[in-house]
């Protein structure tokens, strides 16, 4: 080599608190290089900004009408609809988080990635947080169209940013599931089919759109059920009022329970493959 | 140093699915050499390389790298070994600086050394120039750079080269190869996959050729060029017509490559009366020669020998080929 003070591999790191900051540090060198992925393929950042607030605009007008006759009170369908929105835009969203994936493996830098000294957690755990980071962005920029169009907080500033972290954890649950299925499914297109043949109905079915009771019983029953209902009634109840608490522990429930089983299935899945 | 090889392996086997891709390989790599692995397309090479880099398990056998066992102590391993592949795994969306500064950061550099070892870096191997582009904007051979880059970080004990120059075109071999020389004056261990006969006899001190997933032949450039025999004389003609009446005229004669070179084995004889005759007969049969000489076989009649095939001498069609920058 040049002369230079680096010649060998820094030591080994020893105890739990090192390894653990190692692997903290090595999620989030991968991290960065995630984002900047994003801000580098303008495809991935049309398809995440554009499409959400596309829905936002077009759903509150054109079903603003018969929706808002449906909905009690004086509450219009696009604060009804939005923190719905919040939701549905994330678990498509999160269909990219296997893409991504699925593109790395095919690609020869997750080959470095493994034959490299760093956490094997992190290459997983890297895309998952970037993609969350961005999702949150998207969040933010959704609000702001909303707001243009009449869209208001009703329950202060800590509620709201309640309302943003509650589909923030449902976001980064979906992004880990997809994980998950990236890398038992090979192959980018079938990964992100397969996810949007599982998430469409499960979005309709869910209190995304509409209110539950408008549905006939036995959907409704089912949509009650749904984690999905659980984290959109969460953070409509954070946006604009109504019952949080009871909501906001079962989706929660759902969230931290499939990742307790989802994310070690996938790590030792990756660690596995060659 | 000491007494540990760099790389041992013992009756190594690799099956994927009913495919045998290594059936057996025992090989050793000393402390301090390069070691040249020598083989055709779908040969097993990668895939020896991808089990000795912890990216494969292998079948059944063992392996060791620097004294690890590389499935019980990948770990360790991962530690001490740099890897170049034969498709330059670097991110394609990263710029060149990017990319050398978040190998630093995963090798456990700090921020600071991970940024001053990845300019050192790209001066070296000739790319601060387009330090701020995206790799994807870069040539095969500048891409290729950076991969080798990449290992070299942290300096490992030992370099894997899987295919440096497949699809390269001359200019960018060489370069590739000047790189190569300067780390082997520093006493890095390599172990060097290719295709190209010429680079294994440039590069390594000691070649292993593997043929469908074992080694079928081992040692320097000049023992294995032993094995096949002596010397010959190759005589090519003016004229490819005349190759049935040289091959008549000449005792012991073969049709050597191309339909109109002629080779005669030198046995046993003084060479250069045997290069006296040939020229006195061909000069009396009136038949035209274009080239005549006395050689020693190549490393391609060693492969010819060895596996009955002929080995690639030029890069292959498939592989992208660079575009001269």
């Amino acid at each position: 080599m040049t002369a230079s003070a680096i010649t060998r591999h820094p030591a080994e790191p020893e105890g739990v608190v090192a390894q653990a900051y190692w692997q903290m540090r090595d999620t989030w060198t991968v991290t960065k290089r995630n984002l900047r992925h994003f801000i580098r393929q303008p495809r991935l950042l049309v398809f995440s900004t554009i499409q959400p607030v596309m829905f936002v605009v077009l759903f509150s007008f054109v079903f603003g009408g018969i929706a808002g006759a449906a909905l009690p009170g004086d509450i219009s369908y696009i604060d009804y609809l939005l923190p719905g929105i919040f939701v549905q835009s994330s678990a498509f969203r999160s269909t990219q988080t296997a893409v991504g994936l699925a593109e790395d493996l095919e690609r020869g830098v997750v080959d470095r990635f493994r034959s490299m000294p760093m956490s094997r957690v992190a290459v997983l755990g890297g895309r998952t947080i970037a993609d969350l980071v961005r999702s949150i962005a998207v969040i933010m920029l959704m609000i702001a169209v909303a707001y243009l169009i009449g869209f208001r907080f009703t329950e202060g500033v800590v509620s709201a940013v309640g309302a943003v972290l509650i589909v923030a954890l449902f976001g980064l649950m979906m992004s880990w599931l997809f994980i998950c299925l990236a890398l038992y499914v090979p192959g980018a297109e079938a990964a992100q089919t397969a996810g949007f043949v599982v998430l469409f109905p499960l979005v309709f079915a869910s209190s995304i759109f509409v209110p539950l009771e408008t549905m006939p019983g036995w959907l409704a029953a089912f949509a009650s059920q749904s984690p999905l209902t659980h984290a959109a009634d969460t953070a409509r109840a954070l946006s604009i009022g109504g019952e949080a608490l009871r909501p906001a522990l079962l989706a929660i429930a759902w969230c931290v329970g499939i990742m307790a089983v989802i994310i070690p299935i996938a790590v030792r899945r990756f660690r596995s493959m060659s | 140093m000491s007494a540990v090889p760099a790389v041992s392996v013992e009756n190594v086997r690799k099956n994927f699915g009913d495919t045998e891709a290594l059936t057996g390989v025992n090989l050793t790599v000393d402390e301090g050499e390069v070691l040249g692995l020598l083989g055709p397309n779908g040969a097993g090479k990668t895939t020896l390389v991808r089990v000795l880099a912890t990216l494969l398990t292998p079948t059944s056998g063992t392996a060791r790298v620097l004294g690890h066992d590389v499935v019980h102590e990948a770990a360790q391993v991962r530690r001490k070994i740099g890897l170049t592949g034969q498709y330059a795994a670097v991110d394609e969306l990263l710029t060149g600086r990017e990319n050398l500064r978040m190998f630093g950061e995963l090798f456990h550099l700090s921020t600071k050394d991970a940024r001053r070892r990845a300019d050192e870096l790209l001066e070296r191997f000739d790319l601060a120039f387009a330090a701020n582009r995206p790799a994807r904007t870069y040539s095969g051979g500048m891409r290729r750079r950076l991969d080798l880059a990449s290992s070299l970080l942290v300096r490992p004990d030992l370099l894997f080269l899987d295919e440096p120059t497949t699809g390269l075109d001359p200019r960018s071999r060489n370069s590739i190869w000047d790189i190569t020389r300067e780390l082997v004056d520093e006493g890095m261990t390599l172990l060097l996959t290719t295709q190209y006969l010429e680079e294994a006899d440039q590069l390594a001190d000691r070649i292993a050729v593997i043929d469908h997933g074992h080694i079928i032949a081992k040692g320097t450039g000049d023992e294995l060029k032993d094995q096949v025999g002596g010397q010959v004389v190759d005589i090519v003609l003016a004229d490819p017509a005349d190759l049935n009446r040289a091959l008549d005229a000449l005792p012991g004669a073969e049709a050597a490559s191309g339909g109109r070179t002629v080779r005669v084995a030198v046995i046993d004889r003084d060479p250069l009366e045997v290069v006296g005759e040939v020229a006195a007969t061909l000069n009396s049969s009136e038949i035209q020669v274009r080239d005549l000489g006395l050689r020693r076989p190549t490393l391609d009649d060693v492969f010819l020998e060895l596996t009955g095939e002929l080995a690639e001498s030029a890069p292959d069609g498939d592989d992208v080929q660079e575009v001269v920058a």
